[in-house]
């Protein structure tokens, strides 16, 4: 009963989970169901109207799932959490909350291709308008903000590139603009940054990545941070207005500091739909409990090999923010003291063909589209994930035609960089 | 009392120890946060008594309304105020004629008077603002965790499955309260800009 502060593992093991009440199980039950009974219609009647804790129906909450919410939101930092079916389906039950038709996002241009394609294209649908930024030139946020900005979208360590993104500089810049930093923590994971410690209102995340940890189950979650004062302005009424389908409650009144993550539940997910699998879940929590040991093991074996490749005569260069003399080594040593992520990018030589060649005699390097697997990846993100865009955006958002990015895996470092040897001398 | 952010170990002792809650500003209306924080607090054990003197001669879940704090007839350990931080001193003001005085004054979420804590401190009596005694119940028994809440505490022990009229332990270990500490810091800077 100790105000003691528990380390990081211990919540990585521990957070959100405890005996089930009803058969004494240690590990989180998977709670297979669509469907909670209730006790009466007074019972029903509470929960439906978010007046009392409890389960309702899997589209809106599961217990498996509320123990991986809880867990990341305790890793995080957050007030609450919510879990959903992909990383992408959290982007976007996060915008439903902020942004009506006609208004307008700011997002940094180095963004994981798929969330490129979703932002431009997807919501462009929706009304939502994403108006691009530089996170290499801060004051290109502050240039791209209007009376419609509604909310600031980063990456705290970018794909493809592994490029570091000064949070704290772009949470100064939302601040006085009056807006949510919503910042995208899926290649660093709240072992490497905790984005709300820097400024950050609202985290997500692909669970798919380093968190679930073992590239077997998709999930996503949204972070609440609880710092964000919902009700000025009548900017945000999905959280500051009376709500007609829950009988006029004003969520920011009612749930305080973690307003916004039930507004993702009973007006997001509940309407759009897209719940995260119990079975996932409790795959991404078993994952979660070793975090802290593979995320570590992880950035050692990406420096070695990072490190071996900028040696390598057959590699023009080498974009590893754990590297000395890489252009984002200082942010790395102010926001991941850790180490600097596990994917990272190359340019080779010899350039499209030598990546062409160099993916296909790889032995354990696995070539498909994920990151953050026990498995070490790679890709060409010019021709796969990337391919979408067009030359100059591949460019920009760091997957030119000679860039091969690695997703390094917990593995012997040394087979890894053999496997290399052979490949690229071969 | 430093009121930006509270140990749990107070919240605990608090919500321990409170047997009787007088509820000013509790409203019949079963949507009002007040109506289901009332029936939330009385379902988990406590001696309830709402206090609203718009609704003297009705019942709020069997329990009659009474018009102000001099009406209650009885000691009260807690007063829990669900009025906007503008409505607040006078209620305190009427507290501090109770006698005996309530050991507790807590302010419902989003409302906060530094002055009338002041003056209910130097009396004496605890003060908590800017809470939900709902929230904060759940929170320590983890029963909120079901909402994906960051509870904030850690246990090994099998729990019992709360049903109605049960009172849960709340006396999980608590991870310092600091791991929220963002959120605090934020409600504190608002706090000192209004």
């Amino acid at each position: 009963m100790s105000d003691r502060l528990p380390g990081f593992s211990t919540l990585a093991v521990h957070a959100g989970a405890q005996p089930d009440p009803t058969t004494g199980a240690r590990a989180t039950p998977i709670y297979q169901t669509t469907s909670f009974v209730f006790n009466d219609a007074d019972h029903a009647a509470s929960l439906f109207g978010l007046q009392a804790f409890g389960n309702i129906y899997t589209r809106i909450g599961n217990p498996t799932n509320a123990v991986l919410e809880e867990r990341v939101a305790a890793l995080e930092g957050g007030t609450a959490a919510l879990a959903v079916a992909s990383g992408h389906a959290a982007q976007v039950v996060v915008l439903q909350q902020l942004l009506q038709p006609g208004d307008e996002f700011i997002a940094a241009r180095k963004l994981y291709g798929g969330s490129i394609n979703q932002f431009t294209h997807a919501f462009k649908s929706f009304g939502w308008n994403v108006v691009w930024a530089d996170p290499d030139d801060i004051t290109s946020f502050e240039r791209a903000v209007t009376p419609r900005t509604k909310a600031i979208f980063i990456e705290s360590i970018a794909n493809p590139g592994g490029s570091i993104t000064d949070i704290e500089a772009i949470s100064t810049v939302a601040r006085k603009a009056g807006v949510p930093l919503i910042v995208d923590n899926t290649l660093a994971s709240p072992y490497l940054i905790r984005p709300i410690d820097h400024g950050a209102d609202i985290v997500v995340h692909s669970l798919t990545k380093f968190l679930g940890g073992h590239g077997n189950s998709l999930g996503g979650i949204i972070v609440d941070a609880g710092t964000f004062d919902w009700s000025t302005g009548g900017k945000y009424p999905m959280l500051s207005e009376p709500r007609p389908e829950y009988h006029g409650i004003r969520l920011q009144e009612t749930f305080g500091n973690f307003a916004f993550a039930i507004a993702c539940r009973v007006l997001g997910l509940r309407d759009l739909g897209p719940a995260l699998s119990p079975f996932n879940a409790f795959m991404i929590l078993t994952g979660i409990e070793t975090l802290p040991l593979r995320m570590q093991k992880h950035c050692d074996n990406a420096k070695a090999i990072a490190e071996f490749l900028s040696g390598h005569p057959a590699v023009a260069s080498v974009s590893y923010a754990g590297l000395p003399g890489d252009k984002y080594s200082q942010l790395a040593r102010k926001y991941a003291p850790r180490g600097a992520g596990a994917v990272f990018t190359f340019s080779l030589k010899g350039g499209y063909d030598a990546g062409v060649s160099l993916v296909s005699k790889l032995q354990l390097f696995s070539h498909l589209a994920n990151v953050g697997d026990t498995r070490s990846l790679v890709i060409h993100p010019a021709s796969t994930t990337h391919s979408q865009l067009d030359d100059a955006a591949k460019i920009r958002s760091g997957a030119g035609p000679d860039v091969v990015r690695l997703s390094i895996g917990i593995e012997d470092k040394e087979d890894l960089i053999a496997d290399l040897e052979q490949a690229l001398s071969a | 009392m430093n009121h930006d952010a509270y140990p749990d170990n107070y919240i605990r002792g608090i919500l321990n120890s409170v047997k009787s809650i007088a509820m000013v500003g509790a409203s019949p209306v079963n949507v009002r946060p007040s109506y289901f924080a009332f029936k939330y607090l009385a379902q988990r054990g406590y001696d309830m008594i709402p206090v609203n003197p718009g609704h003297v001669g009705k019942e709020l879940l069997g329990k009659p309304f009474v018009a102000s704090l001099r009406d209650l007839g009885r000691p009260v350990d807690m007063i829990d105020i669900f009025r906007s931080s503008s409505h607040i001193m006078p209620v305190v003001e009427e507290a501090l004629t109770l006698d005996p005085l309530p050991k507790v004054i807590w302010m419902q979420l989003g409302a906060r008077d530094d002055a009338a804590a002041e003056k209910a401190e130097a009396a004496g009596i605890k003060v908590v603002m800017n809470r939900c005694p709902k929230i904060e119940y759940g929170r320590l028994s983890s029963e909120i965790s079901w909402m994906g809440v960051n509870s904030r505490t850690l246990s090994s022990k099998r729990p019992p499955m709360p049903m109605q009229g049960m009172r849960l332990s709340l006396n999980r270990t608590s991870v310092g309260g600091g791991d929220t500490a963002a959120s605090d810091r934020a409600a504190k800077a608002k706090n000192e800009q209004s």
